[in-house]
């Protein structure tokens, strides 16, 4: 069985609603404090949305140094699925695990709210059960989720594929002013995703909504055929 | 010895800073029309204990790439003064 683990910093706030969802989607789930610094065989890293030490800095700047976090780097460059939500992409960013930085949303309120997203690429471990182009409605509650890069790395974002899932803005401009609408990203070896989104908090129809439960079920259907993550 | 270290953060030039706007939107709207270009950072001061100035420096420098600044955004000052 697929073994997810779901990292807890102190402020973290979506870390047991991650943990439901790799449970719905079959996987054997549980959390681990980042004091600790093992993973105790994880083939799956979530690290939660919240306000880990309370955004202080930087959002993520802080949990960036938990002790839990080399042993995500580890895992990470044994080419190990690591899948960072909100908070989580924040870290992953200020770890240099991705690329760029989450910056205050541009009109400076704080967004909770549905919005529409469309699945870019579906060849990373999370977005393989998704079809390409496939639109979704998820929950985003951020305020830090201007996402920014040099033109050289959105260069690179782009030309590699590495935007995972972009605002649909039909309407009008993306909800938090991210470049290039950036919803979600990846690494260069595309085991590493980030995104602002919540697929955690719909991934059952009596949320109102089960869009995001693919993100779940990818890894564990993939480790089911294969043995991997 | 022991340095008083100021360390100034700041958002790079050419990097949307939506605090700013919204600080110089507020001080026009309290009659201070006069004010432009308003941007938003953070101060840090720390006292650092090295062999000389320049080390105190040097020292802070490198916490400042590590975590004080973030580099995809930011430019950040150091000045160091005895004390």
């Amino acid at each position: 069985m697929l073994r997810v683990a779901v990292l807890r910093f102190p402020g973290s706030n979506s870390d047991v609603d991650a943990v439901r969802a790799a449970e719905r989607a079959g996987a054997d789930s549980y959390l681990v404090w980042h004091r600790d610094s093992d993973l105790r065989g994880a083939d799956v890293v979530v690290i939660p949305g919240g306000f880990s030490y309370g955004d202080y800095l930087r959002a993520g700047a802080i949990a960036r140094f938990s002790p839990v976090m080399q042993a995500v780097q580890r895992h990470a460059a044994d080419g190990g699925a690591v899948l960072g939500i909100c908070n989580g992409f924040q870290i992953l960013c200020e770890a240099h695990l991705l690329p760029g930085q989450l910056l205050r949303n541009a009109q400076l309120t704080f967004l909770a709210r549905p919005v529409e997203v469309r699945i870019e690429r579906t060849d990373t471990p999370f977005t393989a059960d998704y079809a390409e182009g496939e639109r979704l409605r998820l929950p985003v509650a951020h305020g830090d989720g201007r996402y920014v890069a040099s033109e050289d790395v959105l260069r690179e974002l782009e030309a590699e594929g590495r935007v995972v899932m972009r605002y649909v803005t039909e309407e009008g401009a993306s909800p938090n002013g991210s470049a290039h609408d950036i919803a979600g990203i990846c690494n260069a070896e595309r085991n590493v995703v980030g995104l602002m989104p919540h697929p955690e908090r719909a991934f059952d129809p009596v949320l109102g909504n089960s869009d995001g439960l693919a993100f779940f079920t990818a890894p564990a259907s993939r480790h089911a055929t294969t043995g991997r993550s | 010895m022991s340095y008083r270290v100021h360390v100034r953060v700041m958002p790079r030039q050419g990097i949307l800073d939506p605090q700013g706007q919204a600080v110089e939107h507020a001080l026009a709207t309290l009659g201070f029309q006069e004010a432009a270009g308003v941007r938003v950072g953070r101060a840090i001061e720390l006292t650092v204990d090295a062999g000389s100035r320049e080390d105190a420096e040097r020292r802070a420098r490198a916490m400042c790439d590590k975590l004080l600044a973030n580099p995809v955004t930011e430019d950040y000052l150091v000045s160091v003064e005895e004390g």
